[in-house]
């Protein structure tokens, strides 16, 4: 864990740059860390995973996978893909402000 | 007048669930019905080896009903729905079943057909799965038959039942062709969604490595999109392409489809979704979640359908009785893996704790924990039996208890954490 000043805010970030505490987080973190993560502007469609998948973190103490997301996010998988490259769930968690998602083992 | 349990599914923790609180009621105080659309219950460890060779389909299948003790009303039929306002579970023959209790034990599904291309051109001639017994055993008829080329073995998404199991196949694959003299004219490959061989760091390590000695190739954080059986090609979300010659693809689960059809059960991907330490349902107060069809964060297998049953039992009857739940169990999982030439390594769990090196059970338990030993492999084949006889009648087996026991674990040194230092760099 180190603390790094993200949007001039200081947060608690994991090796991986995962906020260690969601309450550190808000809408200019998130588009700090999208931006650093080649995302820029933060599309509407983008809003709309980054907050189902916070709002579902919150509720319920797991990150959705990438399936889920593209069952119940409103955002189809490939579409998730072109928003987040790579690993839409992993940088959507991250843009998020939460842990990283882990498989359920 | 007598409290109506309905148990719906009786396979792992189903079965457990209804011997056990069958041993807690007296007839008079309370029913017990357990549901399922069929009579035959899979032994689903045993899945992994009919492609082998190693058990047959007959070997792995007893009837339901036998495994049931005296006192159980076992209902043959499809679940079409349950009102959990009512109270009431509908079967697709219109039979109505009551409840005061109900306990969700109906597993995970296979859903194939939710990847493109996966039951398109080439499934089952040069596209298997091992996860069901007809897969398993039309695998068993193109194994003998595959003498070169590239074998995938392919993870489509988390959760699945036993992920262990994939690595598994790969490395009984290894040693199957390498018994076969066919092993330098194979290529193996490992195809996962998770960014290493498994999600857990120190197992992960030690699993990453046995494929790298077995030459076994890994390939991580791939998505698959689509399977092109015709073409020999697993295209990910992000474009990526692995060939194959002979593909064996875990497909994605979801809960059974009842679940979906009944108003408020369960999640997006039709799991139930739970308390976990004490399996209760988010859904009503009077209904419980035990095993593959729970929305947990803990992984689906028998070892876990198991532990949960013992804790949810108690809960149900605490329920039934008027008494507070025990928030009891904690994510605890074991399982062997088989690594393939004899032998085994055992992996041991929780949420908090991850596999760790050791012995089991306890300090002075036989067991060698992430080790590859023959005794672990004798443990795998000696476990069929207690599962059959021990296990599913419920009766508590020595040494083995449903939360983790930290005894005998090496436990690693915790890695010193500043957390007020100045501003660094992320790694």
């Amino acid at each position: 864990m180190t603390t790094q000043t993200i949007a001039g805010r200081d947060v608690t970030v994991d090796e991986e740059g995962f906020l260690a505490d969601p309450a550190q987080w808000d809408d200019e973190v998130a588009t700090a860390i999208a931006r650093d993560a080649g995302i820029d502007p933060m599309t509407d469609r983008h809003w709309q995973v980054v907050r189902y998948m916070r709002d579902t973190y919150l509720s319920t103490g797991s990150a959705p996978t990438i399936r889920s997301l593209g069952k119940a996010s409103g955002v189809p998988v490939k579409e998730l893909y072109q928003l987040f490259p790579k690993g839409p769930a992993k940088l959507a968690a991250r843009i998020a402000g939460i842990p990283k998602p882990r498989g359920c083992i | 007048m007598a409290q109506r349990i309905a148990i719906l599914g009786a396979g792992t923790g189903g079965t457990v669930m209804a011997n056990r609180l069958r041993r807690r009621f007296a007839p008079d105080e309370a029913s017990i019905t357990i549901v399922d659309r069929d009579d035959s219950h899979l032994y689903q460890p045993g899945l992994l080896f009919v492609p082998f060779g190693l058990a047959t389909p007959d070997g792995i299948v007893r009837p339901r009903h036998a495994q049931l003790i005296d006192g159980i009303d076992h209902v043959q039929g499809e679940i079409d729905r349950v009102d959990v306002e009512a109270q009431d579970v509908t079967l697709a023959d219109g039979t109505r079943i009551g409840y005061d209790v109900l306990v969700v034990a109906t597993g995970a599904v296979l859903l194939p057909e939710e990847t493109d291309g996966l039951t398109g051109p080439g499934w089952k001639e040069n596209v298997f799965t091992f996860y069901d017994l007809e897969g398993a055993s039309a695998l068993g008829g193109a194994l003998p038959a595959f003498e070169k080329g590239r074998l995938v073995v392919a993870v489509v998404d988390q959760p699945i039942k036993c992920p262990v199991a994939p690595l598994e196949f790969a490395f009984l694959a290894d040693w199957y062709f390498r018994r076969n003299g066919r092993r330098d004219r194979i290529d193996i490959s490992y195809v996962t969604p998770l960014d290493a061989a498994f999600t857990k760091p120190v197992a992960a390590d030690a699993l990453g490595g046995l494929l790298e000695t077995k030459g076994i190739e890994l390939v991580t954080e791939f998505n698959t999109g689509e399977v092109d059986g015709r073409g020999g090609r697993l295209v990910s979300y992000d474009e990526r392409e692995v060939g194959f010659d002979l593909l064996v693809v875990v497909p994605v689960h979801g809960g059974a489809p009842y679940v979906g059809r009944s108003p408020g059960l369960g999640d997006e991907l039709d799991f139930v979704p739970a308390d976990l330490g004490t399996l209760q349902s988010k859904v009503k107060p009077n209904v419980f979640v035990v095993g593959d069809a729970a929305g947990l964060p803990v992984s689906k297998a028998g070892s876990v359908a198991h532990f949960e049953a013992e804790v949810c039992a108690d809960n149900v009857v605490r329920h039934l009785t008027g008494e507070p739940l025990e928030d009891a169990y904690d994510g605890h999982a074991n399982c062997f893996v088989e690594t393939g030439h004899g032998k085994a390594l055992l992996i041991d769990f929780n949420l908090e704790t991850e596999p760790l090196p050791g012995r089991y059970p306890g300090r002075f338990g036989p067991l060698p924990l992430l080790a590859e030993s023959r005794l672990n492999h004798l443990g795998k084949l000696a476990f069929e039996r207690m599962y059959w006889h021990a296990l599913l009648p419920g009766r508590s087996i020595p040494g083995i208890t449903p939360t983790l026991d930290l005894a005998g674990k090496r436990i690693p040194a915790p890695t010193t954490t500043p957390t007020t230092t100045p501003t660094e760099e992320a790694g």
